[in-house]
């Protein structure tokens, strides 16, 4: 077979992304209808809650795999170089989820969506001392300033890596200087990339997006669990990808070394998230403080708890042992199965941490709600991330041939 | 301890080595082992050797040092000697879980080790054989088990034509026998002929 350099979406790929999207926008609309439209602020919530949870854990999610090309590149790593252009194809999908997950933010900041965001109702917070407090931090301005700024890096900072990449095409680097000067460079740009990603992501980011849903309680590790628990599901999106992509004849250079190498990711960062998500929650239940435990009080033993059980399980037990051994890691049935699961895992993982605040009723009570139309906003993200990575791959050839470290790749062993 | 005899190969390059032990092994002769100076990657997989299962044996300390701290803690803390931690129930698994975390780690990470030592016959006072003592330096060191259909000048002028760059016939000490380094020289009673 010869080598098939350039992606050609097939057409039932795009038939599937589009009845994806079809079906979130079916389930937005049946939202909309069943509560988002009612003059309840509760009601509403769960509209804006189920767009917020989707919207933000997607973009989360694609954004990863930039994170993963800037880890790699300053860590001068060479392996992930013969699969590079899938996971850049994946990032190029972070503007899109970006406009739609800023105008969800700001909607839900500015639009009166007070059941979600507590403290963005300045009548309430006159009257709450611990919100008055945190006032500095949390006001519609600086939320919605750090928000855009944010996203607007990330979209930018990303296309410069991309771009950077992609110079190198039709332009070899004939000597060993320029490809010094080359890789310089990338690593220049690759660090100030994680510097913007540690400064959102990894520290105050999801304080702000999702952990003051629950204005009064604080978790100083709940931006590093976010993170842990978004770059999981970001290594597994890119094992989808690449998987998708062998077996449909591309990307011949990629061997079951790397996908070795995707498949260890996967199962160290599951028990990366396991790590953090654990030692939030044993810390809270070791002090017993009433302040702190009124997170977990719906979560692990409320009516969340059913949720929270099965995240253990498909987040942590079933990567554990079924991604242990080496033959798993090397077949394809299995890494695309578990990186289903990851993926559920974590979006679930996000469920919880937005729903039971705004599901919260007067009386104190919590609820699950409906689930079937969550799936389907999701379903929904789904079909815009596979048709956008779809069209972000046909743009270049999915091998990076001039790159200096090609050569590491395609020789890669494990 | 067997002693057997050998055709022993030297080679001075790693990219020698590779093809040769490809090409050995697609002639039929039996390589007893391949002593290099530093790991080769994919060494083991061109030599046809089975995957390790140390692995396996980790895997199995793992989950021994799991049970052994939670029933140990369990068995202490709700039947033995109950205690009382800030009104927290007896069996209070949460605040467990770091000491069972480390004691898998632990279990594991010793396990490993002494079974890695188990299986290389490393141990103080055990004593092996060498083909070569600059295989830990410089030098690849192949050596082919002659069995009874070997023909030797036959194999040493093979070994010659696919690059090692010196071939001797040795009797060796397979197996490995207590004595010290600084004391004990001699390796064995006599020399046997070569054992069938």
């Amino acid at each position: 077979m010869s080598i098939r350099e350039n992606f050609v979406v097939p057409k039932r790929y795009n038939t599937i992304a589009i009845s994806l999207m079809v079906v979130g926008i079916l389930a937005i609309v049946g939202l909309y209808v069943t509560s988002g439209s009612k003059e309840s602020e509760h009601e509403q919530a769960r509209f804006w809650a189920s767009l917020l949870q989707n919207s933000v854990y997607f973009l989360l999610v694609v954004n990863a795999s930039m994170f993963f090309i800037c880890a790699t590149t300053l860590a001068w790593g060479g392996w992930q170089m013969a699969f590079r252009r899938a996971t850049e194809a994946i990032s190029a999908v972070v503007p899109v989820l970006g406009v739609i997950c800023a105008a969800i933010l700001l909607a839900v900041v500015f639009g009166g969506q007070h059941a979600i965001y507590h403290w963005s109702d300045a009548h309430h917070v006159e009257g709450d001392p611990t919100l008055l407090h945190k006032k500095g931090f949390l006001n519609p301005v600086f939320f919605s300033v750090v928000t855009v700024l944010t996203i607007l890096l990330w979209s930018v900072l990303g296309w410069k890596m991309r771009q950077l990449s992609r110079s190198l095409d039709n332009n070899p680097l004939p000597t060993v200087e320029e490809r010094k000067k080359y890789i310089w460079k990338n690593t220049v740009w690759a660090a100030v990339y994680i510097v913007v990603f540690s400064l959102t992501v990894m520290s105050s980011l999801p304080w702000l997006w999702l952990m003051s849903i629950d204005a009064h309680w604080y978790s100083t590790m709940y931006s590093w669990y976010t993170f842990a628990s978004t770059f999981v599901a970001g290594v597994a999106l890119i094992a989808l990808f690449v998987v998708f992509l062998k077996n449909n004849g591309y990307l011949e250079y990629t061997t079951n070394e790397h996908l070795h190498d995707i498949g260890k990711f996967m199962f160290a960062f599951s028990v990366f998230w396991t790590y953090l998500w654990f030692s939030q929650f044993m810390l809270i239940w070791y002090a017993n403080m009433p302040e702190e435990t009124v997170y977990f009080k719906p979560r692990a033993e409320g009516a969340y708890s059913g949720i929270f059980w099965l995240m253990f399980l498909i987040n942590f037990l079933a990567p554990l042992l079924l991604l242990m051994t080496r033959g798993a890691k090397r077949n394809y049935g299995t890494i695309t199965f578990m990186a289903l699961l990851i993926i559920f895992g974590h979006w679930l993982d996000f469920y919880q941490m937005v729903f039971p605040s705004p599901m919260t009723d007067e009386k104190g009570v919590t609820h699950v709600p409906m689930i079937l139309y969550d799936f389907g906003v999701a379903l929904g993200f789904v079909g815009l991330i596979m048709f956008s990575v779809g069209r972000a791959l046909t743009k270049a050839p999915l091998l990076a041939k001039n790159h200096p470290f090609i050569k590491e790749s395609l020789i890669h062993h494990t | 301890m067997a002693v057997k005899k050998f055709v022993v190969g030297n080679f001075d390059d790693e990219a020698v080595l590779f093809p040769a032990v490809k090409k050995v092994r697609r002639a039929g002769y039996k390589i007893h082992d391949v002593f290099t100076p530093f790991p080769i990657h994919g060494l083991d997989h061109a030599m046809g050797l089975r995957d390790t299962s140390l692995h396996t044996a980790g895997f199995i300390y793992g989950i021994t040092g799991t049970t052994t701290a939670v029933s140990f803690i369990t068995w202490a803390l709700t039947i033995d000697w109950q205690l009382n931690f800030g009104g927290k129930p007896f069996f209070s698994l949460p605040a467990w879980i770091p000491i069972t975390f480390e004691l898998t780690v632990l279990f594991a990470a010793v396990g490993m080790v002494l079974t890695f030592c188990y299986l290389c016959q490393l141990a103080p006072f055990v004593k092996k054989d060498h083909f070569n003592p600059r295989s830990t330096d410089d030098t690849f060191v192949m050596a082919l088990e002659c069995t009874e259909k070997t023909n030797e000048a036959e194999a040493i002028s093979f070994l010659q034509s696919i690059g090692a760059k010196e071939v001797k016939v040795d009797y060796k000490e397979t197996g490995w026998w207590l004595g010290r380094y600084d004391k004990d020289t001699k390796r064995f009673e006599k020399k046997a002929e070569a054992v069938h």
